[in-house]
């Protein structure tokens, strides 16, 4: 059979119609397509693509059972290392990762793994799991995110009694109130959350590490280890005058009312702003989310506002490439200085008042590289210009919660704020680990899953 | 879920509950505050913890009926259960150290004063409480303040009760009278705790506030309770959910934050007529 060199692209739905709905925007391989995909695999016996992969799935042997068809052994083999497939099937930056190091990839097109495994996970019919047998020890997990999560599972699958707390209201962390339902359906997090707690896992919403309960006092009640993985923290805004306007958001807040609290849902009652220009601030894939939200909730234009150009924008491409699609709109070299506000000369009762009216930028260019090689932007001297918009979404990073910080004594943090861990994820504290955004500040899904592996691992190996 | 213990009706726009939340109630200090769903799809909204009852495990709460939310909650009975119950959260009051202080109280902002208040008095402080309501039949928690404080003034805007004015005036006439404290601790409406502050101001006594802005998460996720505070080093901003809700009233930037708490009243209107137009149906 010759070798093709161009992979099976996936179905999407089309740019025209999902730029005006929440439903997903890839909607995955067929059988055929996901079989003729797993045909162009090679498997080398170097196998370079589980280099690539923060969590080591046996991608070569999972590819195999999907040519002959048995997703269900295909399902296994993934499932062995990773927690969360249908996640990482849709969320993961496999360019960066597995597919950069697949040998197809060298002269054509490397296969689509990450598509493969979506196909897989999507198509496997859930079967009653065998409980482990338990090791009778207790493991307290802090957040229930990516990291959390795969930590939970591991650990469960060891043996261990784990029970995962969540501030918010429902689980999955950033893949709840982050990452929008047309990148990544609830349905598949709640899924993968329910065979979770198949394995025993206990998930408690609404309790707050450092708040409702400190560490000490998990220790006190019974649990012998804590993996924090309690995410990256508060948003980051740029400190130019306005950013107390009515209207301005960190990307988090638009994103937590959209997804967390279901605003856009015409019955929800939490309110969002649904119409105008909405500019986005910043280059990122919560960016590029928070954009294609906004377009999807109504907004008549979205602008990217980002000071590099397209080559330096952090996002996936594929994201960039959908929102482009989509009909967003990049103004690449630009940085914002200043916010306007809405002001009525003649009545200051005026409920727009307060409110945003315009942003003012200034035009950029790239001049030296900075210290990790990326040119620096320069502002060009007089080039400010005002875009006239009603919602602006600062979409800059995070920075460390203080929360267990402040409440756990002893537990040392780098000056970042983000908390200090060894190769094996153990903190300065005995018996406390840590991963994810916590430790790294923010990152990918796939990272936080990787620490969470490395933390059971260290975990098991204590309790042995 | 999380079970109503008792409810209360204290005034026609104040209701008080107490919700079984033992994990919250063990921890919650004055100053703290917890935010709840009433129901799946419901918004999250911040309440300060007016008190707690450890043995029993509850949190009383105290809130006005303003808006859709409240007016859901409104709606529970004894024994009902809401949703989401989660805290405690934000940082205590800081009492340390204090011996003189005036609590200044404004209608509903009394429900989270008068923890405060209790919380100087137990601790040996002398207090002095002056809450403002709209009129008589607004005015909540009498006997407490009475309880808790070494004196005890009482406003109304109209007249219908007590002395007539807002709370600025008699702590106008106190300060001026040469009356000193060490600290005024203000609660209530912002624009009541800007002017309390630029009241105190004259008489270089330090001022803490209580802001109470419009919050998601609360544990400092999503920004959305920022605010400005003008300080020695210019413009910071803070985050009332994990800095505050204290502040140092000589720092808020208070007319930025009146305007934020504007920022969904338009919508608030609009759910609050359709929840209005839903009672109608059912009452047909």
């Amino acid at each position: 059979m010759a070798l093709k060199m161009t992979r099976n692209p996936m179905p999407s739905q089309d740019p025209k119609e999902r730029a005006h709905n929440f439903k997903e925007v890839a909607l995955g391989y067929t059988k055929e397509m996901a079989i003729d995909e797993a045909n162009r695999c090679l498997n080398c016996k170097t196998r370079p693509c589980v280099k690539g992969c923060p969590v080591n799935i046996s991608i070569p042997e999972f590819i195999s059972e999907c040519k002959s068809g048995n997703f269900e052994g295909a399902y296994d083999i993934i499932r062995k290392t990773s927690s969360l497939p249908a996640v990482c099937g849709r969320v993961c930056p496999q360019e960066s990762q597995c597919e950069k190091h697949c040998t197809l990839g060298i002269k054509g097109e490397s296969v689509g793994i990450g598509r493969l495994e979506r196909y897989v996970a999507d198509h496997h019919e859930s079967s009653a799991v065998e409980m482990p047998k338990a090791n009778g020890h207790k493991v307290a997990i802090v957040g229930s995110g990516p990291s959390g999560l795969t930590c939970a599972g591991d650990l469960a699958k060891a043996g261990f009694k784990v029970t995962v707390f969540e501030a918010l209201n429902t689980a999955g962390g950033v893949l709840v109130y982050g990452i929008p339902e047309f990148r990544l359906p609830k349905t598949i997090v709640q899924k993968e959350i329910d065979s979770l707690k198949a394995l025993g896992v206990d998930v408690q919403t609404d309790v707050i590490i450092g708040r409702t309960l400190t560490i000490e006092e998990l220790f006190e009640s019974g649990y012998e280890a804590v993996y924090i993985a309690s995410g990256a923290g508060l948003p980051n805004f740029m400190n130019i005058p306005g950013e107390g306007l009515n209207g301005v958001f960190s990307a988090n807040e638009f994103l937590t009312r959209s997804n967390l609290m279901k605003a856009y849902l015409p019955d929800s009652e939490t309110p969002i702003s649904k119409d105008g220009v909405v500019v986005v601030v910043g280059g990122g894939n919560v960016a590029m989310d928070a954009a294609r939200t906004a377009l999807r909730l109504g907004a008549d234009e979205v602008h990217v506002v980002y000071r590099r150009s397209l080559d330096e924008l952090p996002a996936r491409k594929e994201e960039v490439e959908h929102a482009m699609e989509e009909g967003i709109k990049f103004d690449l070299l630009t940085n914002p200085v200043e916010i306007i506000g809405y002001l009525n000369p003649d009545d200051p009762r005026d409920p727009k008042n307060g409110s945003v009216k315009a942003i003012k930028c200034i035009r950029m260019e790239l001049g030296e590289p900075d210290e990790k090689g990326r040119r620096r932007p320069v502002a060009i001297k007089g080039s400010e210009f005002e875009l006239p918009c009603k919602t602006v979404i600062m979409s800059i990073g995070t920075s460390p919660n203080p929360l267990i910080k402040n409440t756990t004594p002893g537990l040392e943090v780098n000056n970042h704020g983000g908390i200090v861990v060894d190769d094996g994820g153990k903190t300065s504290r005995e018996c406390v680990y840590a991963g994810g955004d916590a430790v790294t500040g923010a990152a990918t899904v796939i990272s936080a899953m990787g620490a969470g592996k490395v933390a059971a691992k260290s975990i098991i190996e204590k309790f042995k | 879920m999380f079970r109503i213990a008792s409810k209360k009706i204290l005034n026609p726009t104040v209701t008080q509950m107490e919700i079984e939340a033992p994990l919250v109630a063990k921890k919650a200090k004055p100053g703290q505050f917890i935010i709840l769903r009433v129901n799946e799809g419901g918004e999250r909204i911040p309440l300060t913890v007016a008190g707690c009852d450890v043995a029993k495990g509850l949190v009383k709460i105290i809130f006005q009926i303003v808006g859709a939310t409240t007016g859901k909650l409104n709606e529970k009975n004894e024994g009902d259960s809401i949703q989401d119950f989660v805290g405690p959260l934000g940082k205590p009051t800081d009492m340390e150290g204090k011996k003189k202080v005036c609590v200044v109280g404004g209608g509903v902002g009394c429900a989270i004063s008068m923890p405060v208040a209790q919380g100087f008095h137990d601790a040996g402080a002398n207090v002095t409480s002056i809450i403002g309501f709209r009129n008589k039949d607004l005015v909540i928690l009498e006997e407490e303040f009475e309880k808790a404080s070494d004196r005890l003034i009482i406003m109304s805007d109209d007249g219908s009760y007590k002395r007539q004015g807002n709370v600025t005036v008699p702590l106008k006439e106190l300060l001026e009278s040469g009356e000193k404290f060490d600290e005024i601790i203000a609660i209530g409406p912002v624009i009541m705790m800007k002017f309390v502050t630029l009241t105190a101001k004259p008489y270089g006594i330090p001022v803490t506030v209580s802001m109470n802005p419009i919050m998601i998460d609360g544990t400092g996720m999503c920004g959305c309770c920022r605010l400005t505070l003008n300080t020695d080093k210019g413009k910071v901003m803070k985050f009332a959910c994990v800095d505050g809700p204290d502040f140092n009233g000589y720092e808020v930037d208070f007319d930025e934050a009146m305007s934020r708490g504007r920022m969904y009243a338009d919508f608030e209107k609009k759910a609050r007529e359709a929840s209005c137009n839903l009672f109608k149906k059912e009452v047909k």
